[in-house]
């Protein structure tokens, strides 16, 4: 918030230039929509409509159409959930501790970030109802008075889960609409209609004096705060789903700290992909600079060995103790039946963002954007190998099963994929996905 | 006589492997009893045929000194079941008899309390279970139909605990050790398994389950399972 750093009396003819060029960069694409536009949502809708179809399909003739079996009783649809709350990591976490430490050069990023966590939460929000034996019972989670008599069981991680998701998602939004407010006052001068409606209601009356601004400053430095300590915990609730149970290799200390690590890697992932392909397609060639990549990059490299130090000393541990309960699904994962999974888990998590990222004369905004892939690759397989190989070999070898998923599974993850593309082409048609605010003083006064 | 009425019964079972011919009655016992659902060949392949109650194999030494060891394996229903605290709507639950209980009307289906079960002897409804005529005309009227998307597993044959008390009220006299049999216990042809009161010292399964040969199933873990295994001595 360097508002203050040109303190220029008055406005001269140069600072209007270049206030009306940010503003038709900043603001041109919601004006107009596209042919490239109008193709992608079609695509992506097409995606999520098959996909709530597949959805409505197991409703009406049961889980079963899903490929879940004893003993994997929890699949794609549980791996789906840790991998979407992983991403919502991307930005909130990573925007608050950007705005905390000051770093000035979060200033086109914050925004595309805080945009992935509601709508990735959103999505995964509904991955542990749609992976209910009786989805349209899921309010029974939720603690109110009710004619059953009986309140949910607070000893249940999965009742943590409800409450801290119910949490980031609510925070999280605020965080995002927050510093949106300037700019939806300053649309709304700027706009007519229907759209000129909605974005006065939704400015709530912003007028730009230097109380508002000090009281919305107050109030994001807050947010901020709060939503660092409700996203780790996020996470860790979420690991706990896990090591919470007896199940040999789930009941691990370190899956805390090691979730929270991954989902802020795959997050960093995510946003790197978002901000590539808003530069690509929306033409922020000035904004997003390469610059912005490369500490992404290094941000990115930065947490792909946390990742890889939490790794090793998961499996190191197993792999010396030998405990056969566990000692057994380490080696299903290191030579067995998963270990395609796990050799290109570390590949795409450790030695490619290790190489590309690793060695500067490589660390370019196409190596940064494609180890943005191969991380959200590697995170979605990481997911997978702890809940599905964990679940394939449990204590007593007359359980022991195998799992691959149905059309219904496949269907919901790729309408949930296109879902988040599908949510984030719309936003950008709404609303700034750069806030103008940070870059121009929106509300009038001469800077 | 007077402390024995008020006494709170804790429902056990000795399973002696030693008598145990792994003939399988248990199982169609079970299934005939507790209204198991069907499956079909194919999701039977997939690992979706229920069970309550199963009978494990175990193959010890090497050709052509080979052993087969038979091991049933039902509901531990343990004091500290891993299953219990997990479930987010209290659908499974510890009743003061010791009975690890499964509500089917508050199961949403979230499947925890199956990955939280070290003997994996939790099932789930996958489908809505079908009983083509006549086999629908055989089911047993004591046992509730579990609807899909909800799990169930071993109850211990509470109906059958249900009943032998209220016959016993009505005599106007206290449960006698042998007055409650599970199907598994009065179909086993070889008399392997015993269920009873493990709160009455005198009863057949707390004089088994004091047996020298006595063991439980994964004891480690810490769950004090209420299933008694007497384990193999003879030699073939």
């Amino acid at each position: 918030m360097d508002r203050t750093a040109d303190s220029t009396p008055v406005l001269g003819p140069e600072r209007v230039a270049r206030r009306e060029q940010i503003f038709a960069d900043l603001l041109g694409p919601l004006e107009s929509v596209g042919r490239r536009w109008v193709l992608a949502a079609t695509v992506s809708a097409a995606f999520v409509a098959w996909a709530a179809f597949a959805w409505a399909w197991q409703l009406l003739h049961g889980i079963g159409v899903a490929g879940i079996r004893r003993p994997v009783f929890w699949g794609f649809y549980i791996v789906n959930f840790v991998f979407w709350i992983g991403i919502s990591h991307a930005g909130t976490l990573i925007s608050a501790i950007l705005r905390l430490t000051g770093a000035t050069w979060r200033k086109p990023v914050t925004r595309a970030a805080e945009a992935i966590t509601v709508f990735a939460l959103m999505i995964g929000a509904m991955f542990p109802i749609i992976h209910l034996g009786q989805a349209w019972k899921f309010y029974w989670l939720i603690p109110y008075p009710n004619e059953r008599l009986i309140w949910p069981n607070f000893r249940s991680p999965l009742l943590w889960d409800v409450t801290a998701i119910f949490t980031y998602l609510s925070a999280s939004f605020l965080y995002l609409y927050l510093p949106l407010i300037p700019d939806l006052a300053l649309l709304a001068g700027r706009s007519h209609g229907l759209r000129r409606r909605l974005y006065c209601l939704l400015s709530l009356g912003w007028r730009g004096s230097s109380r508002e601004w000090h009281a919305l400053e107050h109030a994001m430095k807050l947010m901020a705060a709060v939503i660092l300590a409700v996203a780790v915990s996020v996470h860790t609730v979420v690991s706990w789903d896990f090591a919470m149970a007896i199940t040999p290799t789930w009941h691990s200390t370190i899956f805390g700290p090691y979730f929270v690590a991954g989902a802020i890697f795959s997050g960093i992932a995510a946003l790197v992909i978002v901000m590539a392909a808003l530069r690509r397609f929306l033409g922020f060639h000035n904004y997003l600079l390469p610059v912005h990549f490369d500490n992404l990059g290094k941000l990115l490299l930065l947490m792909s060995l946390v990742w890889t130090y939490f790794t090793v000393a998961e499996y190191l541990t197993i792999w010396y103790g030998k405990q056969p309960a566990e000692y057994v699904i380490l080696q299903e994962r290191v030579y067995g039946s998963y270990a395609p999974y796990f050799w290109a888990m570390v590949a795409l998590n450790f030695v490619l963002p290790f190489l590309l990222l690793g060695i500067r004369r490589w660390r370019t905004i196409g190596s940064v954007t494609l180890c943005g892939f191969t991380v959200l690759a590697g995170m979605w397989i990481e997911r997978y190998l702890i809940v599905v190989s964990t679940l394939s070999r449990p204590r007593l070898a007359s359980a022991w099963g195998s799992y691959s998923p149905s059309w219904v599974e496949i269907s919901i993850t790729a309408g949930t994929f296109a879902g988040i593309v599908l949510l984030y082409l719309v936003f950008s048609k709404l609303f700034p996905v750069i806030a103008v605010w940070e870059y121009e003083d929106v509300s009038g006064r001469p800077l | 006589m007077e402390e024995r009425r008020t006494r709170t019964p804790r429902w056990a079972m000795a399973i002696d492997l030693d008598r145990c011919t792994g003939c399988e009655a248990c199982v169609v016992a079970c299934h005939a009893e507790n209204n198991l659902p069907l499956s079909t060949p194919e999701e039977a392949a997939k690992g979706r045929a229920v069970h309550w109650i199963r009978v494990d194999r175990y193959w010890e030494g090497e050709f052509p000194d080979i052993r087969l060891k038979y091991m049933p394996v039902l509901c531990q229903h343990c004091e500290h079941a891993p299953c219990e605290p997990v479930c987010p709507v209290y659908a499974t639950y510890h009743t003061a008899d010791g009975l690890n209980a499964q509500v089917y009307n508050r199961c949403i289906g979230t499947r925890y309390c199956a990955n939280n079960c070290p003997y994996s002897v939790r099932f789930f409804n996958f489908f809505e279970p079908v009983w083509p005529a006549p086999l629908s005309l055989g089911l047993n009227p004591d046992v509730a139909i579990r609807p899909g998307g909800v799990m169930e597993k071993c109850t211990f044959c509470v109906q059958r605990i249900k009943r032998a008390r209220r016959e016993a009220s009505l005599e106007g006299r206290p449960l006698r050790d042998g007055d409650v049999q599970p199907a598994c216990a009065q179909s086993c042809p070889a008399e392997a398994i015993v269920f009873g009161d493990l709160a009455d010292p005198d009863s057949e399964v707390s004089r088994r389950a004091g047996s020298a040969r006595s063991t439980r199933l994964l004891e480690d873990l810490g769950t004090e399972p209420k299933v008694f295994y007497l384990s193999r001595l003879s030699s073939r």
